[in-house]
């Protein structure tokens, strides 16, 4: 099971490491991680994504809530939740239709070209990491020359709890 | 605010700690906590002075296991701080209420790498409970008292904190707060009693059902609530080895220790068991051997105050987290209210009965008259029943498990978590401060006595008599069965020779140095050692070949428990 956890931490330094190293001692695996500060400055939020069955991720909650430094540690439902993640691919560019192609798969995902150059173009993407990995697939047979992706940012939709 | 005071930080700790109830701490000095130290002279903190920090962090370890208060040891920085890890880490491993205080470089220092640095927060952030390192003087006063809040409520642990010199030698305006809020700290849950309900029916609805009472037993001193229900409901009871003692073991319910060195009574019954109220454990592999064996045709009940335990290694069918004594308090109640008591004994009692008592009378005991077996009998013969044992790590551990009955609830510690060689000494010296009132005695093996016996100058000079029981097999044993049990008897790196003479070597730390070569000898040792008002070291030769059975080998289950031959 993949699960989006979020997770509400007091902003103070060394917390990041603390968390993630809770995953490394406990064996379980990150999958994508962001962090960023809330609207209170007192508190950041990370966003952690990872794989394990229920019992697993139950056991991760757990030890995360039992953190000090963790304010509130949620298991979102991924149906009732908005998740992003954020990528930039540049892309290689062979011949003269490719620009054009690439262009065309950007808009078909909603994503922004920038720095369109002779040979190689970039594709700003924000999507579910699904949708994002369709695109990859999709961009592969141009040749990909480098790729960087932010971890998922979630938020709970309003009325589900 | 009238309760302002202007005070450098170091003056603050000391004045924090004792409104903490903080009467003495176990260090030793160095640069970067003098400041510190210097407050000893005035403040009325004993500090008692350890020969390594490692000892230092025992002695407050075994302090807060009886006291069940934070034992405070004092540690400078670099080495100071990296030798006291393992004595943190042994206190996070078995839930012991600790704070270690340690000396950091200034501030500006911080980050490069300057004389006797140690990112210390770092490297114990993964074995303590929590870590502060205050950047401000002003902070002390509130860091302390959160520090001791977080070692002693909820689930004890170590908390660690490292304070840079300049932080000690500033001056600030210090407020101490009688309130204070951690916002992502919950320390307390109330038990569910609709769960407690359940887990009366349960147990009323099995056929074999037992008690396995772990350490979280002792720590939450839910002895008489522990007692009332097996006696209500008629449960045998077995514990974890860290459990051992949370139940008085000679009474006709007790089995004693399961695991991999449980008494074979015990690990037979708790495979037969199809109901176990699980009281304060975590199901260490130790007790339960391998995870997916142990719950097969088990229902477990698992109790526990944190809730991050349950379903960790073992699924449990029902929980019931809060403090266990508390739960086993309304429990009693309940079973009061509904009138529930057997009287009669059942089938399941009778066999377990019937199986404890086969078991006894067919231990298999080394023939000659300095056996293990014996010599630990002698000792519970001679020792008051409120004495407390502290143990240290090896075949003499397993020995007391199997043979040194525990008849006071919660006077047994041992370093059952990390399992850390050494610990029993420096942690006997801290239980005797706790309680100068009873004896307090190591059972300690020469290896793991060699390890920290340089404790025997604290005993001495600061006046604190204790007693170490050596059981000398001139070997590191346990290794040394292993190496015999499944490695071909090839024997290395586990010979102890004949060096040192412990008895020589406790007359020179001037300590009272005996030794043991006969059961009369032992008698008489463990007569002089009771009367003696100084540290005593008691010496018994016995055979290196004595192996610790029954024994449940590593990865395997309790159902392949290997019998003495
Ligand atoms: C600090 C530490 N190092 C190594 C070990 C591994 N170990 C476990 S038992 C043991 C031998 C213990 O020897 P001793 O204290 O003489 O006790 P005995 O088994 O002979 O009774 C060793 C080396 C350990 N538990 N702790």
């Amino acid at each position: 099971m993949w699960a989006i956890l979020s997770i509400l931490v007091e902003n103070k330094p060394g917390i990041l490491f603390k968390v993630t190293h809770l995953f490394r001692a406990r064996n379980f695996n990150i999958d994508s991680i962001s962090v960023g500060v809330t609207e209170n400055p007192d508190y950041s939020k990370m966003t952690i994504t990872t794989y394990g069955d229920e019992k697993q991720v139950d056991q991760i909650v757990k030890q995360l809530d039992k953190m000090i430094d963790t304010v509130k540690v949620e298991h979102l439902d991924e149906h009732k939740t908005v998740f992003r993640e954020l990528s930039i691919f540049k892309i290689k560019l062979s011949n003269a239709n490719d620009s054009m192609e690439i262009n065309k798969l950007a808009n078909a995902y909603g994503g922004k070209v920038h720095d369109v150059k002779k040979d190689s173009i970039m594709v700003e993407l924000t999507a579910t990491p699904d949708q994002i990995k369709a695109f990859e697939e999709l961009a592969k047979p141009f040749g990909i020359i480098d790729v960087a992706r932010t971890g998922v940012a979630a938020l709970q939709r309003s009325g589900s709890s | 605010m009238n309760n302002m005071e202007n005070m450098i930080g170091a003056k603050a700790l000391m004045t924090a700690m004792e409104k903490e109830g903080v009467k003495q701490v176990f260090g030793l000095p160095g640069g970067a906590n003098l400041p510190m130290y210097d407050e000893f002279a005035r403040c009325n903190i004993r500090h008692i002075l350890a020969r390594h920090e490692q000892s230092a962090a025992h002695m407050a370890d075994g302090f807060g296991r009886v006291s069940r208060k934070p034992g405070v040891c004092f540690a400078t920085s670099g080495p100071g701080a990296t030798n006291i890890l393992t004595g943190i880490a042994t206190a996070q491993a078995d839930s012991a209420p600790m704070v270690a205080v340690t000396g950091q470089v200034s501030v500006a220092m911080i980050g490069k790498d300057a004389f006797q640095e140690s990112d210390i927060i770092g490297m114990a952030n993964p074995v303590v409970k929590y870590a502060f390192q205050p950047r401000d003087a002003a902070e002390i006063p509130e860091v302390v008292k959160k520090g001791f809040f977080i070692a002693e409520t909820g689930r004890p642990g170590p908390v660690l904190i490292d304070i840079p010199k300049d932080v000690q030698q500033n001056e600030a305006e210090m407020v101490f707060p009688d309130e204070f809020k951690i916002q992502g700290y919950h320390p307390w849950s109330d038990p569910d009693i609709v769960n407690v309900e359940k887990a009366i029916d349960m147990l009323l609805h099995s056929q074999k059902p037992v008690i396995l009472a772990g350490g979280g037993a002792i720590i939450s001193s839910a002895f008489a609530e522990l007692q009332a229900v097996a006696e209500t409901l008629m449960l045998p009871v077995v514990t974890t080895f860290k459990g051992k003692g949370a139940f008085p073991e000679n009474h006709p319910l007790s089995l004693g220790p399961i695991g991999m060195h449980g008494h074979a009574e015990a690990n037979k019954i708790m495979t037969e068991a199809d109901c176990v109220l699980a009281i304060g454990t975590r199901f260490s592999d130790r007790s339960v051997g391998t995870f997916e064996e142990f719950e097969k045709g088990l229902k477990i009940i698992h109790m526990d105050v944190d809730p991050a335990e349950i379903g960790k290694n073992q699924t449990a069918q029902l929980a019931v987290v809060g403090d266990v004594r508390v739960s086993l308090r309304i429990m009693v109640k309940l079973l009061l209210q509904k009138a529930i008591k057997k009287t009669e004994e059942t089938p399941w009692v009778k066999h377990v009965k019937e199986t404890k008592a086969y078991w006894q009378e067919n231990l298999k005991l080394h023939p000659g008259e300095m056996g293990a077996a014996k010599i630990l009998r002698k000792l519970r013969e001679l020792l008051p029943k409120e004495s407390i044992i502290t143990t240290e790590v090896g075949q003499h551990q397993m020995w007391a498990s199997l043979f040194y009955d525990v008849i006071q609830p919660g006077t047994f510690f041992s370093s059952t978590g990390l399992g850390t060689m050494g610990w029993g000494f420096p942690a006997a010296i801290g239980a005797k401060v706790a309680r100068p009132d009873v004896p307090v005695v190591d059972i300690a093996g020469d290896g793991s006595f060699a390890m920290t016996e340089n404790s025997l100058a604290t005993a001495v000079l600061e006046d604190i008599p204790v007693i170490v029981f050596v059981l000398n097999n001139f070997t590191l044993g346990m290794v040394a069965q292993w190496q015999r049990t499944f490695y071909d008897r090839r024997m290395i790196g586990v010979d102890q020779g004949k060096c040192p003479d412990y008895v020589k070597l406790a007359q020179s730390y001037g300590a009272q140095g005996i030794r043991a070569q006969s059961m009369d000898e032992l008698d008489k040792a463990i007569r002089d050692a009771l009367s003696s008002d100084v540290a005593t070291v008691i010496d018994i030769p016995i055979d290196p070949e004595e192996d610790v059975l029954p024994f449940v080998a590593p990865g395997t289950s309790l159902k392949e428990m290997i019998l003495p031959s």
